[in-house]
Formats: C-alpha cells, structure tokens, sequence
C-alpha cells in the first residue's frame, strides 16, 4: 500500500476529518451561543428601551457575524467531506444519515441564512419586530442544526432502526428509533449546554479584561459580565450533572469507551478505583504511575462502592479504542468543567460580598476561563470519537472498513493544504475577532476605528439607530 | 434508448435536486461572478458596492450546495460515493475557494491596512475565479464518464483533467462573471450601472460562444450522447433546445442595447442557464454518473426517499417563501452612499 510521509490513506483521510470537523465545530460551539445571548439583548432592548441593551447586541452582532462566516464555511467543507473521505461508509450508510442531513439543511441551514441578513442588516429596513423575529429565527435555526447532526452522530454510536440489505447498505426500518437512538438525547443536552457554557466563557472573559483594564465604570461591560457569570454558575453545574449522566449512558451502550477513559485495562471484580493521573501503557495493559481512590470509579458509574467493573482485559485487542488519547481528553475536559464550576461558585461568593466587579483575581481568573469552553468542547468530541474507534458505525463497520479508495499522496497533499489554509484564514478570523473584542462597547457603540469606508453595516446602521436614541 | 420512463419517486428526486442544483449554479453563480469582476473594477468605492450587492444573500446562496451535497448523499448514495472520490482533486480546490471568499465578506471589512483590504479583496476574486472553475471542471468531468467498479471509481488521479473538463471550468467561469454583471445592472444605476451593461453585453457574447462550444463538443464524448442530439425519436425533444437558446440570445442582445427595464437581462440569463441544464440533462438521462450508473442503480430505498420527500415538499416551500421574502426586503436599487439604509 501506498503512503505519503509514513502514513497510510486511510490514517490521512481520518487526520483529514478530525482536524476539519474539530475546527468546524470551534465555531458552532460559539455562534449556537451567541445566536441565543443577542436574541436575549435584542429582546430585552425591545423591552426595556435602555441603550446598554442595544450597544450589547450591537458590540457582539458583530463578533457574530465573523464567527458565523468561519462556522459556514468550514461546516460547508465537511458536507463533502462524508464523500470525498468516507465514500464506502457514505455508500452504506446514506441511506439512513443522508436523509438527516437533508432534513438539517432543510430546517436549519436555510433558516439561519435566510434570516442572517436580515438580523445584520436589516433592522432599519423591517422594523424592530420583524428584526426581532429574523434574530430569533436564527438562534432557533442553530439549535436545530445542532439537533439534527447530532442526531446522526449519536447514531453512528448507538445504532439502531435500521436493517442491513444484501448490497450491505444500512436500511432504514424505522425513522423515530434513528433519529431518537439511546445517546442522542444525553449527547444533544451536553453538546448544547457546552456551547451556552462556551460562549458565557467567552462574554465574560472578554468583559473581565475591560473590567481589570480600566474600563470599570462602564455599564455595559459590568451588565455583560453580570450575566455571563450567572449563566457560568448555573450552566456549569448543569453540565457536569448532563455529562455524568452520558457517561452512565456509554457504560451501557460503549462499555470499551469507559474503560478506556477511566484507563480501567484489568477487570475489577470487587470495586474499581478512580485513576486521577497516570500514563496509560496500551501494549503493557496498565497505567503507570497511577494516581488512584479506591472504588470510587465503581460508586461513580454504578452507585455502588463494590460494584464488579469490566475491564479492557475482556475486549479483543482489534476492538479497543487508542486508551491514552481518550483517557486524557477525557481527563481535561473533566478538569475544565470543574474549573468552570469553580469560578461560577467564587462569582457567587463574590456577587454576595458585592466585589464581583472588582476583585482582581477572580477578572484575572475570568480572563484566564474566557477560551476553555473551546478546549473542553473539543476535548469532548476526542473523547467521544476516539472513544468510538474502532469503529464507525458502532459494532457494525469498521473506520478501517469505511474509507475512500483514495492514494495517500492525494490525501496527503490535500490534508496539508488544508492545514495551511485553516490556521491562516480562520488565523487572522480569531485576530479581527481578538481586535474587535479588544474595544470596549462604548455608548453609541461605533463599528470601531477600524472602518473608514461607507457601508457595511453589521454594526453600522445599528449603531446609526443607536444614535437617534 | 427510449427518453420515456414512468414516473416514479427516484426520478422525482432526480428532478428535485436538479432542480437545487440549478437554483444554486445561478444563485451562487451571480456572486461568484461578482468576485470574478473584481479586477476589473479597482477602485474602493465600486468594490464596496459591488460585495455589498450580494452581501446579505449569498449565504442563502451557497446553502443550495449544501442542499445539493447532502440531498445527493441521502437520495443516490451511490453516487454520491463514486463522485466525490473520482473529483476529489477539483471539490476539495473548491471547497477551499468557496472558504476564501465566503471569509472575505466579513473579513474585508476589518482589514485596518491597505495591505489587509488588498488582501480580502485578493481572496475574494481568486475564491470566487477558483470555485467557478472547479465547479465547471467538476461538471465537464462527470460529464465525460466517470469508470466504476462495483460500488467504487475506478479511475486514477488525473482522469478529470482534460481538454472538455477545462472548456467547461472556463465556460462556467465566463457564464458565472456573465450573471454577476447582469445582477449589477439590476442593482445600480445610473454612473454605476454603465460600465457593468457594456460588461454584461461583452461577457453575453463570450457566454454564448462557450455554451455553443460546450454544446458541439458534449455528443462527441460517448456514443449515447451522440445518439441522444442527432438520431431520430430523441432529436425531436432535444431539438428544440438549441432553438429557445438562440431565442434567448436575441433577446438578451437587445435588452442589453436598449436601456429599459434592468431586471430583464438576469431573468434571461436565468432563463439561458435553465436551458443549458435543460440540454446536460438529456445527454445524461437516465445517468447520475455517466455512462455506466444510472439513477435507479444509485437511488436510495424508497424509505429514505419517502421520509425526506415528505419534508423536502413540505419545507421546499417555505424556504422559497422566507427566502423571496430576504430578497424583497433587500430589493430596489443600492444607494451607494447609505448602503442598506
Ligand atoms: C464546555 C464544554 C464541556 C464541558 C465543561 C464538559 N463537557 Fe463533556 N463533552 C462536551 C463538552 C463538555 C461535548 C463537546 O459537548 C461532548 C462531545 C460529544 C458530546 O456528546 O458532547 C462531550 C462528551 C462527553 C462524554 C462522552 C460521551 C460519549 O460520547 O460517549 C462524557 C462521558 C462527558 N462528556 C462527560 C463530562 C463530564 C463528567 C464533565 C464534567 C466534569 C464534562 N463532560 C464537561
Ligand atoms: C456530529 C457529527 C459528526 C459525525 C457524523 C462524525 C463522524 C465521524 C466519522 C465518520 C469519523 C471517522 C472515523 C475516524 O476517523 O476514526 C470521525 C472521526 C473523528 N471525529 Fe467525528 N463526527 C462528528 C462530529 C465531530 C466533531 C464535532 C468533532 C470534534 C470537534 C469530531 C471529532 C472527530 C475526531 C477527532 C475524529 C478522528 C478520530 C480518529 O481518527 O481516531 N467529530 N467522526
Ligand atoms: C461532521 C459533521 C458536520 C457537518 C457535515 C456539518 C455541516 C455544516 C454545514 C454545511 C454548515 C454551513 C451551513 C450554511 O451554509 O449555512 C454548518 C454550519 C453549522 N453547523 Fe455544522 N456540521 C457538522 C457538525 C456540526 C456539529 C456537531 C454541530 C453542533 C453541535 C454543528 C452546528 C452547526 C451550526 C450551528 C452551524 C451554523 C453556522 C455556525 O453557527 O457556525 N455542526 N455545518
């Protein structure tokens, strides 16, 4: 077989998706938030006729607007890259997943593009209602788009509905058991809840560094932190409770993920033990230097401190994901949930002591928590997809199995372009969003002095509207 | 081969896609082709006008490729399976051409340094110049056949790459910038729209000349073809296509002379790409990829079709609705001076 710099095609076209999905999804877990924080300002700005509100959405329409690009474009490559990456899996497979794709684009994707322009634009030409109405359409259209491919990941991990034709083509047999499959609603409710989680980061890491840098009498900078943290101290709780549950929902339906994250190689008849740290050791079967609490593992996952936990040792070795990757992943996104539920608490404690605006620890620390959604979030989803390996359709077709009859040069190459392309487009993205987050939404809230041309108008006109107030 | 066949779900999503497939090409077609232009036009000020003549649509635009890419993949997986591979080298060009520009239509805007614009404007045009090709690569490819084993291509790396594939990325290309300016002139007036009328006028003609090129070169390619235009029951419904094209043409020519009514020259160059659509898809009848797999081969069970025919004909209309509704609020003349106001 072929290869290009060591590496065979089927390893490249699975770097290849990886890395495009783990950038996609960078995006999402941003805009899917935000879609719903403006569709609060907007409405609250309707309601109460006070001009923070309306210099909020106006400061953040814009982030948005560059955000949403990013996540279209990138989410545009991946509805090919089924096909170009994965065409033996697309052929058998299509049958069942192509439909709700299509349902996806027929419910979401055109929702949220038919409304985009009119929620960037469109306020003065369609009146405040309408406007209202086009910016919820499209905070509704994100949760959809979640709701639909998350339907079709949760059936690759737990499938079901379907029967498998002679050609090998997975069949449908019943549309509600596809789309409804047992992990969907746990992976649907953690997956949405991470995005809320991210984006209340990200609004409150933001309004932090204004806060610490001297920009501490701004109202709107103090609203915007206020309810980022809020959102931070009961979503952060509720994300760990979700997570827990989908973690007992795996042990039934992926029991060789678990093991792999909680690095469980050996069976334990009579208690198993959480693994804190540790270096897991696949081809010796153990985890070395381990840091470990006796039975823990076994009250967490089964309420039970003696509880019997298999181990990866009753998993043939062909069937077991790679442990370390999912054993670490697994160990950071835990971590940052805790992290995040740590600063929700001390926002709590501080709120109380009425310093919430001015403790500088806590704003260092807000600062610090401000991008940890995107690594949690991204933790998440190698957890979840390593975890499922080797699979791809759980217990049915093999990754290895599911691959494109490509040359490995032809990958290799076009996985390099790839990479460049990415860190340099969505580079300067995350930069242009940087800069604009670098101002403070002042009153009157400008497109920023970055603008010396007429038009355009994502903060523009709104901000023209702003002034007549 | 006889051109009648009963009427059966497969070929109703056959239709349907074709039909997103058309609503993409000149959706998208007409701000691709706005890139295109770019170089031509570089002062600021016309290319502020110009992006923000296309800015609040075209992502409703490209999410007809979406519809396109996915409804593929769910109503003939087969095919979907066999193309994508054997074009593998021109989707992925395009893919990271349609990222270039797609970025640059907010990114432009955020540049503080000429260099920066330059550069937004740079990606704009090249995104858009590449992804029209690629796209009229890709269909002069399939157009040419496309060799299948089993369930899988069969070909190698360079089998799209030929002198028809190319004829057709430049036919597309041309087509595309031809759309974009017709758009233009829909959208300004006076000063503004002047150059874009004598541009639409000029690319017209080049237009013209592809799709006659195009359309002399396809009945060469494959036997079936052949026989399809020029041999008798078929010639008598494949006939009258090249008669509407030549219609279409004279009207155009004239109203692009004549000053009045500017909307008339995009809903004929609609009309135009309609009919070239109309003629690709009688060479290829019955086949989704030429010449071996035909639509029943690559169709998807009925349930599949079924479930998603119920919402495609539920939702199909609606989107068109909030989707005509976008364009309506955006509609009339852009005033340069106020953008959207
Ligand atoms: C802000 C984001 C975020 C945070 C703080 C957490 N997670 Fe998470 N997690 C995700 C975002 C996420 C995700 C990106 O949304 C994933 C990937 C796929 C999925 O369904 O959700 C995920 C997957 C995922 C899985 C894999 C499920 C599977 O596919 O079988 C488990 C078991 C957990 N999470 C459990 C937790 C626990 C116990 C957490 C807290 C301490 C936690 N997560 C915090
Ligand atoms: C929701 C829709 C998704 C579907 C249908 C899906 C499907 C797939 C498929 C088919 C593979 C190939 C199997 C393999 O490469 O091993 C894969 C791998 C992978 N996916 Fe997903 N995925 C989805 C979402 C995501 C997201 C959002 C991320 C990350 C943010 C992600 C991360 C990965 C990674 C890292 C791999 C590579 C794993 C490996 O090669 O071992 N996936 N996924
Ligand atoms: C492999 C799986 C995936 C594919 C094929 C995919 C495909 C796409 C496509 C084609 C778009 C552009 C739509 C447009 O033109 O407007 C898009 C955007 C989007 N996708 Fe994905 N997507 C995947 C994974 C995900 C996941 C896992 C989520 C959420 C949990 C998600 C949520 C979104 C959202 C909210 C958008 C709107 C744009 C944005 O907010 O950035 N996608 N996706």
């Amino acid at each position: 077989m072929d290869t290009f710099l060591g590496l065979d095609a089927i390893t490249l076209a699975r770097i290849q998706f990886g890395f495009t999905v783990a950038f996609h999804f960078i995006f999402p877990a941003f805009s899917i938030g935000l879609a719903s924080y403006l569709a609060v300002l907007n409405a609250m700005w309707l309601i109460k006729r006070d001009e923070i509100w309306l210099r909020l959405f106006n400061y953040w329409i814009k982030i948005f607007a560059i955000t949403f690009a990013m996540g279209v474009v990138s989410g545009i490559v991946m509805s090919y890259q089924f096909g170009t990456n994965w065409s033996v899996f697309s052929d058998r497979a299509g049958p069942v997943i192509g439909p709700l794709m299509a349902y996806e684009v027929l419910t979401a994707f055109f929702l949220e593009a038919g409304f985009l322009g009119i929620m960037l634009f469109g306020r003065e030409k369609v009146g405040d209602g309408l406007h209202m109405m086009a910016t919820a359409f499209v905070a509704v259209g994100t949760a959809i788009s979640a709701t639909w491919i998350i339907s079709v990941n949760s059936w690759m991990h737990t499938p079901q509905g379907h029967v498998i034709g002679e050609n090998g083509q997975f069949l449908p047999e019943d549309w509600l058991a596809i789309i409804f499959t047992p992990s969907f609603p746990y992976r649907l409710a953690h997956a949405l809840t991470g995005a809320y989680l991210t984006t209340a980061l990200v609004v409150g890491g933001v309004a932090a560094w204004h806060l610490l840098t001297g920009r501490n009498d701004n109202r709107a900078v103090r609203r915007m932190f206020s309810m980022a943290m809020w959102m931070a101290a009961l979503v952060a709780p509720l994300q760990i409770f979700i997570g827990d549950m989908h973690g007992l929902n795996t042990l039934e339906h992926q029991p060789a993920k678990v093991m792999a994250m909680e690095g469980h190689f050996e069976s334990h008849p009579e208690g198993a033990p959480l693994i804190l740290f540790g270096l897991p050791d696949q081809a010796a079967g153990l985890v070395r230097y381990s840091v470990e609490i006796p039975k823990l593992s076994s009250l967490i996952l089964k309420h039970d401190l003696n509880a019997p936990l298999d181990g990866l040792d009753t998993i043939a070795p062909e069937d077991q994901p790679p442990v370390a990757v999912v054993f670490w992943s697994f160990r950071v996104m835990v971590a940052l949930g805790f992290a995040m539920l740590g600063l929700g608490l001390w926002s709590l404690w501080l709120r109380w002591r009425g310093r919430l605006y001015t403790a500088p620890w806590f704003l260092r620390a807000a600062v610090l928590m401000g991008p940890s959604g995107f690594v949690a979030v991204t933790a998440g989803w190698i957890t979840t997809e390593v975890g499922r390996q080797p699979w791809t359709i759980y217990g049915l077709m093999r990754t290895a199995d599911s691959a494109s009859p490509l040359d490995a040069p032809a990958v290799g190459a076009s996985l390099i372009v790839f990479i460049c392309v990415y860190f340099a487009v969505f580079g300067a993205g995350v930069m242009y969003l940087l800069r604009l987050m670098g101002h403070a939404p002042e009153p009157g809230e400008p497109e920023g002095p970055d603008t010396e041309g007429p038009i355009r108008t994502a903060g523009r006109q709104a901000a023209a509207q702003e002034d007549k107030v | 081969m006889s051109l009648a066949v009963s009427f059966d779900l497969t070929v109703a999503w056959a239709l349907l896609l074709a039909l997103a497939v058309w609503i993409y090409v000149v959706l998208d077609g007409f701000d691709l082709g706005i890139g295109i232009l770019y170089p031509a036009f570089p002062e600021r000020r016309s290319r502020d006008l110009m992006m923000n003549a296309v800015a609040p649509v075209w992502d409703g635009n490209e999410t007809w490729l979406v519809l396109g890419g996915g409804g593929l993949m769910a109503a003939f997986p087969l095919a979907y399976a066999i193309i994508l591979p054997a074009l593998y080298p021109p989707i992925v060009v395009m893919l990271l051409a349609l990222v270039f520009r797609g970025v640059a239509f907010e990114f432009r805007w955020r540049a503080q340094t000429p260099g920066g614009l330059r550069l937004w404007d740079t990606a704009f045009f090249g995104g858009s110049l590449i992804a029209a090709l690629a796209q009229g690569i890709t269909l002069g490819a399939l157009l040419q056949g496309i060799e299948v084993e089993g369930r899988a291509y069969a070909g190698g790396w360079w089998d799209w790459l030929t002198p028809f594939s190319v004829l057709c990325g430049a036919a597309v290309a041309v087509g595309y910038a031809f759309l974009g300016a017709c758009w233009l002139v829909l959208k300004l007036e006076g000063e503004d729209q002047t150059p874009f009328r004598r541009l639409a006028r000029l690319l017209g003609l080049v237009t013209v000349g592809f799709v006659v090129a195009v359309s002399l070169a396809t009945p060469f390619l494959d036997g079936d073809y052949y026989l399809r235009w020029f041999t008798w029951p078929s010639m008598a419904l494949a006939a009258p296509v090249p008669v509407a094209v030549a219609v279409i043409v004279l009207l155009l020519a004239r109203s692009l002379t004549r000053h009045e009514q500017d909307w008339l020259p995009f809903v004929l160059g609609l009309a135009l790409f309609g009919l070239c659509f109309l003629g690709l898809g009688l060479s290829m009848w019955p086949h989704v990829v030429p010449p071996s797999v035909t639509i029943w081969d690559a169709a998807a069970p009925e349930k599949s079709q079924v479930f998603m025919g119920i919402g495609a004909l539920v939702l199909l209309p609606v989107i068109l609705g909030y989707t005509a509704y976008a364009y309506w609020v955006f509609r009339g003349k852009l005033d340069p001076d106020k953008g959207y106001h």
